[in-house]
């Protein structure tokens, strides 16, 4: 009998590992074509249409017009900036909401009442979004029922318009953001092993020391997780900002729906579309790098 | 002031049930003192209740003559390490130990050379920039006391620490803490359900069942004297007999079983004839051997004859189960270590037998 030699082990081996390479690769298709079909041609579509202009019709030469066109005039880059800094402090907001609220569901309510308060974190959104914004509007309108209580109250003489404020907006969009920082938050605080809290009680923490020591540096993950999806929300939004914040909202996407749909300026359009990609992955990048985190820990561990 | 802890009439209920019930003990300065008990007998909320944690409803404790009343966790001369340790994975070694320096608001320098020579106490010299997850079980251990012991306590409070550890860790922290305690002659309050644990590392142990002390002393007397049938039966291996009390006589009691074994215990108080009473044996206070003509065993006062039905070899620690050929009776018995009934096989007809005075006999608590 001969003995086997170690090609005659490995053949079988490599049959079995292909087959199994294969059905990975099955598995992952769908994923595959919704990411190439959705995400890159679209983009990639994009950046040529970006990169195009229009010298004569149906002709076109390569140009960084619109690029510069976003750079001259003020209205465009001032939104950007704007719309840039409103999502920071709206992400900030919801953060400040959402932690005291994740804190009380992950550590502090029973199971029951746990998967209760996550449903009524969910509930909002069994309401499609434009008719949750008109609500708003509702509510914060001149002859709404919020001013009407205010005057009714004697606390104003005269009904206030509470609508077209960045307040307004931010409030807006905190609402709608709630739930995406909530349940990143609950599910990083539930790993906290309580005992760590009561060690540092113990050896003499103060609370907010803790907080600032144990609680956040464990969390953080978790805060990065809810507020890298909050931001890319919030930044892209149309609607929230259009409703509540009127011809004062002075949104970027408004910009970019501007340009595609009232102006037909489609390379105008997909440039603003690339900035405003460029804008969210820059901002994201710099809010990691500060926090001293990487996306991949982040994304795992959320 | 002698007394580092002094637990008066603390009582702590939860619902119906009372955790601790009315216990007064003091621990004296420099001791370590053991609390052991089964699971559930109100141990945990004892050392919460030293810690702060919870608040007891009725009673005081004072740690080092001080009234703890009212007084936060954060604020007390009290130091626990926690039963899986709860070292903070976010820190390293070094923020690890000197975290409670830090927020008592010492300078810089002067932690960083506390936190220095108490990592070279405790055997891990230079590992301030260590993450947790880079120990192993034991230098975790040592993390989590010297994380402790830097601030000096009054009390070091020791939740079940080894509990984690697998069995040869286990017996190695055991000497550890012990030298450690020694080395450092704080007063530790240890807390665990391992009778080998408290035995062995303890100055003064309590016996907790049901939220209240069936005993404190020292493990010798705990060993040798129980004083109460539960004691008996917890600490260390024993036989345990149910049966009447037939007869007393100058303290040994003869007492009957159901099955039909009579056997004469040292009575502990208030026993007397037509009482149920408990007799305890220890496996190594028994006799065994192949015939009762045998030397040694025709001098026991009492000796029975049967039959093997297990043996248990352990090494030094090997007994063997004999069934009483009348009764039924199982007792469980050490060999003796010189080997001699090595050969013995399961089925061999053994005599065997005890001294009197080497056994127990307790009024039972409940029906038999």
């Amino acid at each position: 009998m001969r003995v086997p030699q170690a090609r005659d082990v490995a053949t079988p081996d490599t049959g079995v590992v292909s087959a199994s390479r294969l059905a990975l690769l099955l598995l992952l298709a769908p994923a595959l074509l919704w990411l190439a079909g959705l995400v890159v041609l679209p983009h990639v579509e994009l950046a040529v249409l970006s990169l195009r202009a229009r010298v004569a019709p149906r002709e076109y030469e390569y140009s960084v017009k619109q690029y510069l066109t976003f750079f001259e005039e003020p209205l465009y880059w001032h939104t950007f900036v704007r719309t840039a800094v409103m999502s920071i402090v709206a992400t900030a907001c919801t953060l400040a909401l959402a932690f005291p609220a994740a804190w009380f569901i992950a550590k502090v309510a029973r199971t029951r009442l746990q998967s209760l308060l996550l449903v009524l974190c969910l509930i909002p959104f069994w309401v499609s979004e434009t008719v949750r914004t008109l609500g708003w509007m509702i509510l914060l309108r001149e002859s709404g029922v919020v001013p009407r209580i205010l005057t009714d109250l004697g606390l104003t003489s005269a009904p206030p318009e509470l609508l077209y404020h960045d307040a307004t907006i931010l409030v807006g969009l905190v609402y709608t953001s709630m739930l995406f920082m909530v349940v990143p938050l609950v599910n990083a605080l539930q790993t906290l092993d309580d005992s760590l809290i009561e060690a540092a009680y113990n050896l003499g923490g103060t609370g907010w020391n803790i907080l600032r020591r144990i609680v956040i540096p464990h969390a953080a993950p978790g805060i990065a997780a809810g507020a890298i999806v909050v931001f890319m929300l919030t930044l892209g939004n149309y609607l929230t900002p259009t409703l509540l914040g009127g011809k004062n909202s002075l949104w970027f996407t408004e910009q970019i729906y501007t340009q595609f749909i009232t102006r037909f300026n489609w390379e105008q359009g997909a440039a603003f579309g690339f900035l405003l990609l460029v804008l969210s992955t820059l901002i994201v990048w710099v809010g990691l790098a500060a926090t001293g985190q990487r996306f991949g820990d982040v994304m795992r561990r959320s | 002031m002698s007394n580092d802890l002094e637990v008066d009439h603390v009582s702590k209920r939860f619902g119906a049930h009372a955790a601790v019930a009315e216990l007064t003990f003091d621990v004296k300065r420099g001791s370590f003192f053991s609390i052991l008990g089964p699971s559930g007998c109100g141990k945990t909320t004892l050392l919460r209740m030293i810690a702060g944690f919870i608040a007891p409803d009725t009673g005081e404790i004072r740690i080092g003559g001080k009234s703890m009343t009212g007084i936060a966790p954060n604020r007390r001369p009290v130091n626990m390490v926690f039963q899986h340790l709860a070292l903070f994975p976010m820190m390293t070694v070094g923020e690890n130990v000197g975290y409670g320096l830090t927020q008592r608001g010492q300078a810089r320098s002067d932690i960083r050379t506390r936190v220095t020579g108490m990592l070279e106490r405790v055997g891990l010299p230079g590992a301030q920039d260590k993450r947790i997850e880079q120990l192993s079980g034991g230098q975790k251990q040592r993390v989590a006391i010297a994380r402790s012991l830097v601030l000096e306590p009054t009390l070091l409070l020791l939740d079940e620490p080894l509990g984690a550890l697998d069995l040869k860790l286990r017996e190695h922290m055991k000497i550890e803490l012990k030298q450690l305690q020694a080395d450092f002659g704080t007063t530790f309050v240890y807390i665990t359900h391992d009778q080998s644990e408290a035995l062995v590392l303890s100055d003064t142990v309590a016996v907790m069942n049901a939220g209240r002390f069936e005993q404190i002393g020292s493990p010798q007397q705990l060993y040798y004297e129980p004083r109460t049938p539960f004691v008996a039966g917890f600490v260390g291996a024993s036989n345990r007999f149910a049966g009447k009390v037939e007869g007393i006589d100058a303290g040994v009691v003869q007492v009957r079983t159901r099955d039909g074994l009579s056997v004469r215990a040292r009575a502990q108080d208030g026993l007397a004839a037509g009482d149920t009473a408990e007799v305890f044996v220890r496996p190594e206070m028994t006799v065994v051997a192949r015939s009762a003509e045998t030397a040694g065993l025709g001098t026991l006062a009492q000796h029975f004859a049967g039959r093997v039905t297990s043996l248990l070899f352990d090494g030094a620690n090997s007994s063997v189960l004999v069934r009483e050929d009348t009764s039924g009776a199982e007792v469980r018995m050490a060999l003796p270590q010189t080997g001699q009934l090595a050969d013995l096989a399961v089925g061999a007809a053994v005599a065997f037998g005890f001294a009197p005075e080497r056994a127990l006999a307790f009024k039972s608590a409940r029906a038999s």
